[in-house]
């Protein structure tokens, strides 16, 4: 097979690949058959559909959750639940769409799509991607498992120290949360690694960094972020285990420890959280709307820059969830004017699709509508936000169900609405057909108003006085009618996503087929079959300007020289995307999930017997070893496609 | 849209149903005062309440600008379809029409922004600053699920001139208040929306909050920091009292609980005197000294149990002393085995300490 043959050095050409190279590349890459193959798959599609498709279960635990507390307050003084189960629902729903959903799904959604949209083959360190993918699965199955046993966590998504601490929170619940936060953490900060080196190192030739589509631009500056937020929250929790676990102090005042220290910790995490939820929205927006305005994004260097400047910004304002604290007064007041700043950026973002939208020409579709929501829905909350940044105005409601329906109007305006936006976006590139569009207006309108007439009736009941995380109310409080209203919006909502369920599940098999571009977008996934070939690209692209598929026909189109028979991606410089080496991938192998068993055990063990961190090492690092002891076959395969410069 | 309005009455239909299953516990209805941002009853709420009305009144300038420009592009733009050619008219070619709204909107943006954190920290230099002379000084001690409040002393008395009270502060009308706080167990929020912004009473730390009611009423307070099992049912009430009748009252406290008149009274000391009730609680002029509960001298006088949770009536104060965990699940108060004629005799003595 001539054909195969490696060439000296990747070269840029535009002779397409032949039918026999499209098969070997197919073989090549494709994860193997079988149970067996089904826990060794690698492949970043594979991978990311699993990452989806948890995500969105645990999306569905979590929205249950927050159904059955409407339910509990949808009327005074209710005796549906006690505080007990009360409690565990608002820290299981808090922690289930903070960190089972509303971080991974989008990493997740990032997985399956960077590669695509980059023009490349794989992600980044394709066995690690699939190792974190299972620790996040069983950090969130632990968690669901504590909950149903009745040992779930019930001290909120903060866990606030002393309530959290060994003294009021007896037993395991509180340990199951912090160990939580360790199984996602740790998938997280994998996550971010691989994203990272996959932006920079692995784009299409002539992708430089000011081609970048916008949605990768805001991946990575996410990346970046969870690298530097997640230690802090790694370490308070790690600590608040340590002092659970082995009786430390670091939180207990009466042996000169601090509770405040566990505020500063979690929230210098915490706000950047917000924002690793944002910022993807962001870049479901600037994906959704060009394409649906028929026009490159306006303003493209601004939205860069504005994306960078929140993330760097959002590390700034922690603080502000402290205002309620005895920390100086003259400290806040500079908290305050970082946080109303970080609405500078939103607001150049904002008027820059609006931008878009007015000079465009509108294609209604439903990931439109859904990307339209977030310029009432986000507005909106970003305005409450401006409120929450101030002292005197926080103090009066921090703590308050203004604050519920502030973060729920930010979170699901900015974050949730655009990512169903995107599924509808990018769906058909994930199974070859498109999604239902008339029952996507009705999971549109549904929710928009279902959630509208859930949250809006929040900024009331906080102004009216109602604080946050109360298992009931008395009826001479006067917050009846507002809670009912709220509860009814839930319904709307839970009907809503029955609509999206339906119509994911329907339309695999009964969608129209979707064509590589069904909507005529810009970016380089569409500029493959869907569902993609195992390889993504039979020829690796390469890039002549921002929107490649619009911009196509310069010469030349394609690299050559990457061989067909084994896992060869093509890497490339940071600045300019110029070709720089061929990288060898590895193969599909169990032991990431093996290794991911044994890290779980670890984790687990450890919340019951300190003996578990020493004895739990050893699978883990047996496991590890296998993974990544080198093969011969495989070192004399790579060695013989090398070539001296 | 018929579809949509028969979506709705069945999701109205589910909600119906699905209330009507649970059921609510039987308790006294406590009244309430005013428990309201919007209704400031002193200095340090109506300043926040006028920098509300700034806030509110940009915002949603703001917003009714940006759904104007919104609603007007989705309104204005030609439709595409599915066979439109991507416009890339504007690549290589400055747009100045967009830059020049774009920047503008963005200069505009950052104006506004400084015209409120210029009203914020104005506010919050005026709420720093609000003048305390001959202040009344209170501790207050958040507890698992109470407040305990002591009165002074000022800074030059004894320590034996502090009453201490629980749930019910009285304050005169007209008079600076600075609360001094602290958690005893976990973080708890002070929190009275008609009179002050909230603050946290957290363990190993103390920190204050300054107020003035300046409309004689009773006013609504609760716990704003989740503080476990029974964080919804942490209130207490705040009583403005005109300045005599404050006085009046601040007199009663520092008295020691009243001999009990009359032999069933008598009983009820016994009683109280003979049991558990001791363990936990302090009632002055007895040898009841311990500071675990709330201080009960003069429990008689106050309007709530339980940290607002009841009357304070006789059925209520028998049925909460008979079984406070099948009324407020989790409080450390135990059941009490007490006969019926016991339990009568103490609610009757208690009920005396006014």
């Amino acid at each position: 097979m001539s054909d195969v043959a490696p060439a000296a050095s990747p070269m840029l050409n535009s002779v397409p690949p032949t039918s026999g190279q499209a098969a070997a590349l197919e073989r090549t890459w494709r994860d193997p058959p079988g149970l067996l193959g089904w826990i060794s798959a690698v492949n970043h599609k594979t991978i990311g559909k699993r990452f989806i498709s948890t995500a969105f279960a645990f999306f569905i635990a979590g929205g249950l959750f927050a159904l059955a507390m409407r339910l509990q307050l949808a009327k005074p003084e209710n005796g549906l639940m006690g505080p007990d189960l009360y409690n565990q629902l608002f820290t299981m729903h808090g922690s289930t769409m903070m960190f089972l959903f509303a971080v991974p799904v989008m990493q997740a959604v990032a997985v399956y799509l960077l590669p695509l949209m980059l023009g490349t083959r794989s992600v980044a360190f394709p066995r690690m991607n699939a190792f974190a993918y299972w620790i996040y699965l069983f950090g969130g199955l632990m968690l669901m498992t504590a909950f149903a046993l009745d040992i779930g966590p019930d001290v909120g998504w903060f866990a606030y120290v002393p309530l959290s601490g060994p003294d009021y929170s007896p037993g395991k619940r509180a340990d199951f949360w912090a160990q939580l936060i360790t199984f996602t953490e740790l998938s997280g900060l994998l996550e971010a690694i691989v994203i990272v080196t996959t932006v920079f190192k692995l784009r299409a030739p002539g992708m430089t960094l000011n081609r970048i589509p916008l949605f990768a631009w805001t991946m990575v500056v996410t990346a970046f972020m969870v690298m530097f937020a997640m230690p802090s929250v790694m370490l308070a929790s790690t600590a608040l285990i340590m002092d659970r676990l082995v009786g430390t102090h670091f939180y207990n005042p009466a042996e000169g420890g601090d509770v405040i220290l566990w505020q500063h910790l979690f929230w210098f995490f915490g706000h950047p959280e917000v924002y690793f939820i944002f910022l993807p929205g962001l870049g479901f927006l600037s994906s959704i709307i060009p394409t649906f305005a028929r026009r490159p994004i306006y303003g493209y260097t601004a939205m860069v820059l504005s994306v960078i400047a929140t993330g760097f910004l959002s590390f700034g304002l922690w603080v502000h969830h402290m205002f309620a604290t005895n920390l100086p007064d003259l400290g806040k007041s500079f908290f305050t004017a970082a946080s109303l700043m970080i609405a500078i950026p939103s607001a150049v973002q904002i008027f820059c699709w609006l931008a878009t939208l007015w000079t465009g020409r509108l294609r209604f579709r439903t990931p439109l509508y859904f990307a339209l929501a977030f310029f009432v829905i986000l507005v909106i909350g970003g305005m409450s936000g401006l409120m929450l940044a101030s002292v005197p105005l926080d103090v009066q409601v921090h703590d308050t169900y203004f604050v519920v329906a502030h973060l729920h109007y930010v979170l699901l305006g900015g974050a949730v609405f655009p990512l169903f936006g995107a599924i509808y976006y990018w769906y058909p590139k994930f199974t070859g057909r498109l999604m239902g569009e008339r029952l996507g207006r009705w999971n549109f309108w549904l929710f928009f108003i279902g959630f509208n007439v859930a949250f809006f009736p929040m900024h009331l009941l906080g102004l009216h006085g109602m604080p946050r995380r109360v298992y009931t109310y008395g009826a001479e409080m006067g917050w009846g009618t507002l809670n009912a209203v709220s509860t009814f919006g839930a319904l709307l909502i839970a009907a809503s996503v029955l609509c999206f369920l339906y119509n994911a599940w329907h339309s695999r098999s009964h969608g129209a087929v979707a064509g590589p571009n069904p909507w005529g977008g810009g970016t380089l996934e569409w500029a493959t079959a869907s569902p993609p070939p195992a390889c993504n690209f039979e020829a690796i692209p390469v890039v002549h300007g921002r929107d490649p598929v619009w911009e196509a026909g310069a010469e030349p189109t394609h690299v050559a020289g990457l061989s067909v028979e084994s896992r060869e991606a093509l890497v490339t410089t940071v600045l300019d995307a110029h070709p720089d080496k061929r990288e060898a991938f590895p193969n599909p192998t169990p032991w990431p999930f093996v290794s991911a068993v044994a890290t779980a055990v670890f984790f687990i063990g450890s919340i019951f017997t300190p003996w578990a961190v020493v004895w739990g090492t050893i699978p883990i690092g047996i496991a590890t070893t296998i993974w990544f002891w080198p093969k011969r076959r495989e070192t004399a395969a790579h060695l013989a496609l090398e070539r001296a410069p | 849209m018929r579809r949509i309005r028969v979506a709705q009455a069945l999701s109205a239909l589910a909600l119906i149903a699905m209330a009507g299953a649970a059921f609510a516990i039987g308790s006294s209805p406590v009244t309430t005062g005013p428990h309201d941002v919007l209704a400031p009853a002193g200095v340090q709420a109506d300043r926040i309440g006028q920098l509300w009305n700034v806030f509110l009144g940009v915002c949603t300038l703001v917003t009714l600008a940006v759904f104007a420009v919104f609603a007007l592009a989705l309104w204005r733009t030609p439709r595409a379809t599915g066979e439109t050619p991507a416009d890339l008219s504007s690549l290589g070619r400055h747009e100045s029409g967009p830059y020049r709204t774009v920047v503008g909107a963005v200069a505009v943006s950052i104006a506004l922004l400084l015209v409120l954190l210029a009203a914020s920290v104005w506010t919050d230099r005026a709420l720093a600053r609000m003048a305390l002379a001959d202040a009344l000084s209170i501790q207050v001690v958040g507890h698992q699920w109470w407040w305990e409040a002591r009165y002074g002393p000022a800074a030059n008395e004894p320590m034996s001139d502090q009453f201490v009270t629980a749930n019910e502060l009285h304050v005169p009308v007209g008079r600076p208040v600075i609360v001094t706080l602290t958690g005893a167990d976990v973080i708890h929020s002070l929190w009275v929306p008609s009179l002050a912004g909230k603050k946290d009473l957290i363990p190993g730390r103390t920190s204050k909050l300054q107020f003035r009611a300046d409309h004689p009423g009773v006013y609504r307070g609760q716990c704003a920091e989740f503080c476990g099992f029974q964080h919804a049912y942490m209130g207490f009430q705040v009583f403005a009292d005109a300045p005599a009748d404050y006085a009046a009252w601040e007199a009663r406290q520092r008295q020691e609980a009243a001999a009990p008149a009359g032999a069933a009274l008598q009983r009820g000391e016994q009683v109280f005197l003979g049991s558990t009730c001791i363990m936990c609680h302090t009632v002055n002029g007895t040898t009841a000294q311990a500071n675990f509960g709330p201080d009960l001298t003069h429990v008689g006088g106050r309007t709530t149990l339980a940290a607002g949770m009841l009357r304070n009536t006789p059925q209520d104060l028998k049925r909460w002393i008979r079984d406070p965990q099948k009324i407020k699940p989790g409080t450390s108060m135990p059941a009490s085995t007490l006969p019926d004629a016991d339990l009568d005799a103490l609610v009757a003595w208690l009920g005396s300490l006014r």
